[in-house]
């Protein structure tokens, strides 16, 4: 199992994610970008300045906290801090791209897509993770996918790390509490 | 725009009692809360389901209006289910019915207690004798602390911070719970505290709490970002202690002439109910250097960030 894709590695990816996108939507009609924080949200900013690059004028973008949605709140002990959602633009009839870093069970995404629906009905959601490390608990799949990570151990941690948030870009596959 | 990097969780405590007890960051983390959840109120549903299965009960033991509502309203938006329970207290008993009062409450299994009653220490005590969540919504004279909560986050919100604010809050302040929360909460947070009012209605006293006590309110007038004109509570003032209402009005009334002596960017903020005319001029009230409203929009955020953080210990 490979534990560790430098800066190279997510450079890739997130090239290859924006070919997708260039296939999947057209750059001339309007697309939501809606990031789920904290990691999506930075996913999400740099995804719209390549797009605009390649020719998609019509993008809106928003953030999503999804704690308030979460299907564990009552178990998980003590809740984590909320921060603010911004959806600013109106989701009624837009192709939507969900944007997370790491796909596992599901649950962040089935969370997301009740909070979406919250703010209106969009034409389609697509979601879109820089890395798919298996688990699913839910029956939840990305439509586009920068990295596939195979036989992750349930214990271990796919750890998304990038230069807004974390000083550098990288993934790393560690055991947890390291 | 900067990003935060995971924020870890600093709130540990079950009830909400005073913001005497809060430490800086505590009130910090309330008010970042209440910012998350000022945007749910903007959203076409008005609606989270963080609360859902959960349950409120508003047990108020005195006339509320607005608190009542704000915090029903509130623990709505989180989903919870709310119960109203109120009743007006029998001056002979006022422990015992509290008892009774939280035991029935309790049987029937609810998860948070907002509790108002005349006496203060009531939800302190409250606290200590149930298992659920309990948060003041005003105890007597001692605390308001929702109310304190949602002054600081409506100056914040007008200044950017509240460190270095010069707020005056004037009029009964023997009387207020308002003033004592918000005292607490300013002084912790690092704003200069002016207290104004008779020398009947403001000892000396509350220089020991961190405030400065000034009994003319003209002395003063022109230094203050905030004025904060408090209630004047015709059913809590003994006669004695009390002006006359023209002369109240005349001495520590916010008239066109004070208002014209204030600062140009003064923000003018009242915990309602007005008297208007009387601690108050109408005009003022509903000008453009005014918070009230906002005060009472941004009530139903704090609110929703303490019955969140409340209930979040899992």
């Amino acid at each position: 199992m490979r534990t560790q894709y430098d800066a190279d590695d997510v450079k890739r990816a997130i090239a290859a994610l924006v070919d997708q996108i260039a296939v999947t939507f057209s750059h001339d009609k309007p697309l939501g970008i809606i990031g789920i924080r904290t990691r999506g949200e930075v996913l999400a900013q740099r995804l719209t300045q390549l797009l605009k690059a390649r020719g998609f004028a019509r993008i809106e973008r928003g953030t999503l906290d999804i704690t308030l949605y979460r299907d564990d709140l009552s178990e998980i002990g003590p809740k984590p801090l909320v921060r603010p959602t911004a959806v600013d633009f109106d989701l009624a009839g837009m192709p939507i791209l969900l944007v997370d870093d790491v796909l596992f069970t599901g649950r962040s995404i089935r969370a997301a897509l009740t909070a979406l629906a919250d703010f209106g009905r969009p034409a389609v959601i697509r979601l879109l993770v820089l890395a798919d490390r298996g688990g699913r608990e839910l029956p939840i799949q990305a439509d586009l996918v920068g990295l596939t990570l195979k036989d992750v151990p349930r214990e271990h941690r796919v750890n998304v790390r990038l230069k807004e948030t974390d000083q550098v870009d990288e993934i790393v596959v560690e055991p947890r509490n390291t | 725009m900067t990003l935060a990097s995971d924020d870890k969780p600093r709130w540990t405590r079950k009830h909400l009692l005073s913001l005497e007890e809060l430490s800086a960051d505590e009130i910090r983390v309330i008010l970042d809360q209440a910012d998350a959840f000022k945007e749910v109120s903007t959203r076409s549903i008005k609606k989270v389901p963080a609360l859902r299965g959960r349950v409120v009960v508003n047990a108020f033991f005195e006339d509320s209006t607005r608190t009542r509502t704000s915090f029903a309203l509130a623990a709505q938006r989180l989903s919870a289910d709310v119960i109203d329970f109120s009743e007006k207290t029998s001056s002979t008993n006022k422990g015992e019915t509290l008892i009774d009062t939280a035991r029935n409450i309790e049987a029937m299994g609810v998860d948070v207690i907002v509790v108002r009653h005349g006496a203060a220490g009531s939800a302190h005590y409250l606290a200590r004798t149930v298992k659920c969540s309990v948060v003041n919504a005003g105890d007597g004279a001692h605390e308001h602390p929702t109310q304190g909560l949602l002054d600081v986050y409506t100056m914040r919100e007008r200044f950017g911070k509240i460190e270095g604010l010069k707020v005056a809050i004037v009029g009964d302040i023997a009387n207020s719970r308002v003033a004592r929360s918000n005292l607490w909460a300013l002084n912790k947070l690092g704003a200069e505290v002016i207290l104004v009012g008779p020398p009947t209605l403001l000892s000396r006293s509350f220089e020991q709490l961190g405030a400065r006590v000034v009994h003319d309110f003209d002395s003063i007038i022109g230094e203050v970002d905030v004025i904060n004109m408090l209630r004047v509570q015709f059913e809590r003032v003994k006669s004695s202690q009390f002006p006359s209402v023209r002369e109240f009005t005349r001495l520590f009334g916010l008239t066109w002439d004070r208002f014209q002596r204030c600062k140009k960017d003064v923000f003018i903020m009242h915990p309602g109910p007005m008297n208007r005319g009387i601690e108050i001029q109408s005009d003022i009230a509903d000008g453009p250097q005014s918070g009230i409203l906002q005060q009472v929009t941004n009530g139903l955020s704090v609110r929703m960030a303490v019955l969140y953080l409340v209930t979040s210990l899992g």
